[in-house]
């Protein structure tokens, strides 16, 4: 058998497939959580950059800009160091759960906070595009209701907002999967981190007790091909979208 | 937290400023490198995808598509252990270029498509009918005008190359995350958390936010002046 034929036999092994295939739904579950959650901070930032600029409630607005080039300016994997060292751990976390023990748990949490702190930043500037689409009539038309401010945002602003940057927002799920693979440095959960494992250990898998470049050439080009297969079937999504919209404008 | 204030730490790291300046000299010249492949890469897919010609554009497209739907650090890895395992390693940095070049080449890609796109067609078939061939016609009427357009996303992406030189640490890397991360978790070094971190991500913001800033200001620019245009239209 040759090396490559050697290679493909990881793939048919079931405890591979398994172990690779948990990392996938773990990527998939960071992912959505981060961006759920960045769309909640990154919609205050937005508000706050955008329209608390004057008086006192200006300083709300200057943090939210310093928050936001933070965040932009500088690395992920910065970020997953620091939260690594300085994230504090709620108790909740400390437990063997989802088939991790409680140090991964822990890692995971801290990871997973990391990217919700950077992909705000940049979900922060999508939404504030949006808000800049939505015509201050609105919110003439919101105060002459009786709508008070808070309200205003989350009952007329922001609903308009978010649905004018929906394919943006979906765009943005392509780059935290991505990004998401930067969890690997730290932490053996996620796809990428796993497939490596996966790889660092091929001789047993493989038959021959030795790794060779058609493993790497399996391995990650199986990691390649999921990632593409998700990926690409949302960018498809997101071209649709902004197709249909365009369409409707002209 | 407390590390930030004590003075040991920060002396710790200032007797160490070296490596920092190593990390910061290594992440500056991948940085250089990989964004010179990437518009390489990117320009000769861009004039592929706009080309008319449907096999090169359909090339183009495969190689935007799936450079773009997977993750750089996958690509670094992919690349660093395949050559390690077949015994061609080319050494951390060079990885680094390569890697960060093809991925950032991809987006490049469409920043020149789009960019070139953006000329109206009657720009090139004037040069044509003026006898230049496409490379002079591309050269010297289309891409000029294309510069100004497409500079801000091609500023940000410049941004997210610089960023993503953080990809090196998964392959043992020489950038200034790896050193600084390698500096606090050594054994003579350890420790000192806070300033190392604050050290690092400061030299990154100082690098990428006159960037960043360039690009978000030029691009408000070019939205005035198109709205300018456009209610000139309007009114004539």
């Amino acid at each position: 058998m040759s090396d490559f034929a050697h290679s493909i036999t990881m793939l048919q092994n079931k405890n591979v497939l398994l172990y690779i295939g948990r990392g996938l739904l773990f990527t998939i579950f960071i992912s959505v959580i981060a961006i759920l959650i960045s769309i909640i901070i990154g919609s205050v930032l937005a508000i706050l950059r955008n329209y608390f600029t004057k008086g006192l409630m200006g300083i709300l607005g200057k943090v939210a800009i310093l928050y936001i080039e933070i965040f932009r300016n500088t690395p992920l994997l910065l970020w997953i160091f620091i939260c690594v060292v300085f994230c504090p751990t709620p108790e909740f976390f400390n437990h063997k759960m989802m088939g991790l023990t409680s140090v991964e748990v822990k890692l995971l949490w801290k990871a997973a906070v990391a990217l919700i702190l950077f992909e705000s930043s940049i979900i922060a500037e999508i939404i504030r595009g949006g808000l800049n689409s939505v015509l201050i009539g609105q919110f003439e038309a919101a105060k002459s209701q009786g709508f008070g401010v808070v309200q205003t945002f989350i009952y007329i602003i922001l609903p308009q907002a978010l649905k004018n940057v929906v394919p943006t927002l979906l765009g943005q799920v392509i780059t935290t999967i991505k990004d998401s693979s930067y969890l690997a440095n730290v932490a053996v959960i996620e796809l990428m981190a796993r497939v490596k494992q996966v790889l660092s250990s091929a001789g047993q898998y493989n038959g021959t007790m030795n790794v060779h470049s058609s493993d790497v050439f399996v391995l990650f080009g199986f990691a390649a091909l999921i990632y593409f297969v998700i990926d690409f079937a949302l960018s498809i999504v997101v071209r649709g979208m902004t197709e249909k919209r365009k369409g409707v404008v002209a | 937290m407390s590390g930030m204030f004590s003075y040991r730490a920060w002396e710790k790291v200032w007797i160490y400023r070296n490596t920092f300046s190593l990390g910061l000299l290594n992440t500056v010249k991948t940085s250089v490198l990989g964004i010179l492949l990437a518009l390489v890469i990117g320009l000769i897919l861009g004039l592929m995808a706009t080309s008319g010609n449907k096999l090169l554009k359909t090339i183009a497209r495969v190689y935007v598509e799936i450079i773009q739907n997977t993750p750089v650090l996958l690509q670094c890895c992919f690349l660093y252990y395949y050559l390690a395992f077949s015994g061609h390693s080319m050494g951390i940095i060079a990885t680094g270029v390569v890697a960060l070049g093809i991925y950032t080449g991809a987006y490049m890609a469409e920043v020149f498509r789009a960019g070139i796109e953006a000329i109206p067609k009657g720009q090139g078939e004037a040069a044509h009918s003026q006898g230049f061939n496409y490379f002079e016609t591309m050269y010297l009427v289309i891409l000029p005008q294309t510069i100004k357009i497409i500079l801000p996303p091609m500023v940000n992406q410049v941004v997210n190359l610089i960023k993503n030189t953080s990809c090196l640490y998964i392959i043992g890397g020489a950038d200034l995350i790896s050193l600084t991360y390698s500096f606090v978790t050594g054994e003579n070094t350890g420790g000192a958390y806070a300033p190392a971190y604050i050290i690092s991500g400061l030299l990154f913001f100082i690098i990428c936010f006159p960037l960043s800033k360039f690009a978000s200001t030029w691009e408000s620019y070019l939205k005035k002046k198109e709205q300018r245009v456009n209610t000139a239209v309007k009114e004539a």
